[in-house]
């Protein structure tokens, strides 16, 4: 796998369980919500993962224990874990969000303004799409119309303030 | 009409930009082809059965003249001296070539146009009533609120990877001109009891394999919330409208499985939890787009022009073109008028270069500059003066624009079929021409009066022919071409579905069909009811009994032959 942020590739922490043992042993285990309901969870705060289809209330009860979220993206074409990083992030996690599967470099500015810090990444599709491919792509656009998403300010806004200028 | 501002600009600039890179891309093995696809489609690049088409949003219709003679110009240099005019009221380029693409899509951002999300399962080109701003009948002015959703839906991080492609209309007059009832969302703009501007919105109209009319899921949205309720909407739908069968991913279906109750209840749980303020476009910046839609500068005259009276009693056929084609203006002195794409034997929605060409003179010269597409494949001039008419008729005619056939019964819809499509499994524009044919008779044709005929050369409904009065859907039968007929079926305000008449039947035989159809409701007709009037009334038995003996003198006709 390899971690994609906004500033380029980072190291990866968490390791994904399958068991409570596994979950008990793992330095920094990544688990499953299915299974996070079931077991003890880890005293140190876990990362948790998810399927985009995952209701944001069931989630939600393990915000104060997780510091980081994985939504897992079954294919490229499958949008519902970008509605689903815009929930959690209203509902107040705080936390690393990671986008988990086979994304391509075009998405990634949508992804981040959308609520996510990273992608985690198969190899295979880094091989294709290095890292410097996705630093580009996320630059690709400079300008949006939608506020509300991502950190600069939107179209909308930037006229707003572009009025109150000329009106000073 | 709205002018881009320099982020207006940047943005398709960037647009052009990142699709060049993303070609480069594609080049360079970076992309798969599963995963180039669904960017050219979002660029409105399709792969057809002869050749790529590249579709450019015409956003609700409204162009200039400058910008059809960029049309023509890019059709003369990279297709073949046409293009193609859609029921999204969209233009079509049937054979551009890959590595022309990016060239294209800057000449069209030089006059401030793009192919942005003219395909793909992302917000499509927003449409509105072709009329918009100068309808007689119209309380308010659409295309606002439609270039608002334009810029909002414009590459959105949240919903570019829908369930499906996602369609909305928006109409602000009595009578719905943009098919409301039958798109993804369908906002009417409306007044509540305090005299407040706002909209009621429909969810989940559509056409396709499983038509569906559109249910109110709001009765009056505040006119400055708009944006966080489609939001929402859009949420719920990117979060649950079904993904394992493209066929059952539309909204429609999403409401009709969950219920318009149930599927309000989330849209209006969601809406309470967004934070509206944050989403919805600042007072300011809805009137800055609103200026750029105030009223032209009309010039006072009287309701009546004395010099088209009389042109109109010596020219019978200019008489006919200003009843048929004519569309009452809100300004006196002024009249609106259909253009239409549907010469007799002609392609429906085609238009050469050398017509795009004349027509944007006619255009800067009788219309203000300005021009409208319908989505009935047809032209709109919006603001003539009575007192050009005689001349702007006059040329019109000299490029064979002037065919006086608005909502008649050769005004035929017909997508592209199987002459382009890769999708369709028959032919329609060679039906529609057949039909025109038969009834290419001024006289007859005026004399059977509205009719909108609308065929699909797919289960797909490009062709919109569930809500045809007449609807012809071609289909594959047995490695035959095989047409069903259905009527009743209507896009406006009394939005309905049409019903069959009986078995397909072969196309040789459409144009006898329509003509028993069209018997029929002459024979029933009473006064001056339309035929969709005619067919409300007396429902579809009569049509359907006339539609079996056709189909039975038929057969025996051919087997006497074999």
């Amino acid at each position: 796998m390899t971690i994609i942020s906004a500033e380029g590739e980072r190291p990866n922490a968490y390791t994904i369980v399958e068991t409570a043992d596994e979950a008990k042993s793992a330095s920094k285990p990544l688990v499953p919500l299915a299974l996070a309901s079931e077991i003890e969870v880890p005293a140190i705060p876990y990362g948790l993962l998810v399927p985009n289809d995952a209701p944001v209330d069931e989630i939600a009860q393990h915000f104060s224990s997780v510091d980081l979220i994985a939504v897992t993206f079954p294919a490229f074409a499958d949008g519902r874990g970008f509605s689903l990083a815009k929930r959690l992030r209203r509902e107040g996690f705080e936390g690393t969000l990671r986008a988990s599967g086979p994304l391509i470099a075009d998405q990634f500015a949508d992804a981040l303004a959308c609520g996510f810090d990273e992608v985690d990444l198969p190899d295979t599709m880094a091989n294709r799409q290095p890292v410097q491919q996705w630093l580009e792509m996320k630059d690709s656009m400079t300008v949006h119309y939608q506020t509300g998403f991502g950190e600069g300010q939107s179209i909308l806004q930037q006229r707003l303030a572009a009025r109150k200028e000329a009106a000073q | 009409m709205y002018r881009y501002d320099e982020f207006d600009e940047r943005f398709v600039r960037e647009r052009v930009d990142q699709f060049r890179t993303q070609i480069a891309r594609r080049l360079d093995g970076s992309l798969s082809e599963d995963e180039f696809k669904p960017l050219r489609l979002k660029n409105g690049l399709y792969l057809q059965l002869h050749a790529y088409m590249l579709r450019i949003a015409v956003p609700y219709g409204t162009m200039s003249g400058r910008q059809l003679r960029q049309l023509a110009k890019i059709a003369r240099e990279y297709d073949k001296g046409y293009g193609h005019f859609t029921t999204r009221q969209n233009l079509q380029f049937n054979w551009p070539k890959l590595k022309d693409i990016p060239a294209i899509l800057d000449l069209l951002a030089d006059v401030e146009m793009h192919a942005i999300q003219t395909s793909g399962n992302c917000i499509r080109n927003t449409t509105a009533d072709q009329f918009s701003g100068v309808a007689a009948d119209e309380s308010e002015d659409p295309r606002p609120t439609a270039e608002l959703l334009r810029q909002w839906s414009s590459q959105h991080p949240e919903f570019v990877w829908l369930p499906r492609k996602f369609k909305i209309a928006v109409t602000g007059a009595e009578h719905d001109r943009a098919a409301i009832k039958v798109h993804d969302i369908g906002l009417k703009l409306k007044r509540n009891e305090a005299g407040e501007p706002g909209y009621e919105i429909s969810v989940g109209g559509g056409l396709g394999r499983t038509p569906m009319i559109g249910k109110v899921i709001r009765e009056f949205l505040p006119k400055d919330e708009l944006l966080a309720y489609v939001e929402a909407i859009m949420r719920v739908y990117n979060a649950e409208g079904r993904r394992d069968n493209k066929f059952k991913a539309r909204v429609k279906i999403l409401v009709h499985e969950t219920g318009a109750e149930e599927f309000t209840r989330r849209v209006e749980d969601e809406y309470a939890k967004l934070d509206g303020p944050t989403i919805n476009a600042p007072q300011e910046e809805i009137e800055r787009i609103a200026a750029y839609f105030a009223a032209p500068d009309y010039e006072d005259l009287p309701a009546e022009s004395v010099t088209l009276d009389s042109a109109r009693r010596e020219d019978a056929g200019l008489d006919r073109f200003v009843e048929q084609n004519g569309f009452a203006h809100k300004q006196p002195g002024y009249i609106a008028f259909t253009v239409s794409l549907k010469p007799v034997g002609g392609v429906p929605g085609d238009m050469s270069a050398d017509q795009m060409d004349a027509f944007a003179d006619i255009a800067e010269k009788y219309s203000l500059g300005e021009l409208r597409v319908t989505h009935s494949q047809n032209l709109v001039l919006p603001y003539v003066k009575k007192d050009d008419v005689p001349a702007l008729y006059t040329e019109l005619k000299a490029h064979g624009l002037a065919t006086a056939n608005a909502g008649l019964v050769t005004d035929i819809i017909a997508c592209p079929g199987l002459d382009y499509c890769a999708l369709a499994t028959a032919k329609s524009i060679p039906i529609a021409q057949e039909i025109a044919k038969t009834f290419a008779d001024d006289a007859r044709q005026k004399e059977i009066g509205e009719l909108p005929i609308k065929i699909s050369g797919c289960i797909n409904a490009c062709g919109h022919h569930h809500v045809g009065a007449i609807g012809i859907l071609g289909l594959e039968k047995g490695g035959r071409e095989n047409y069903q007929i259905t009527i009743g079926g209507d896009a406006t305000e009394h939005a309905s579905l049409g019903e069959r008449l009986g078995p397909g039947i072969d196309g040789e035989d459409v144009p006898g069909a329509i003509e028993a159809i069209v018997e029929t409701y002459l024979g029933e007709k009473q006064g001056s009811e339309s035929f969709i009037e005619t067919v409300r009334r007396v429902g579809a038995d009569p049509f359907k009994t006339r539609f079996a003996s056709f189909v039975e003198e038929r057969s025996k006709a051919l087997e006497a032959a074999e």
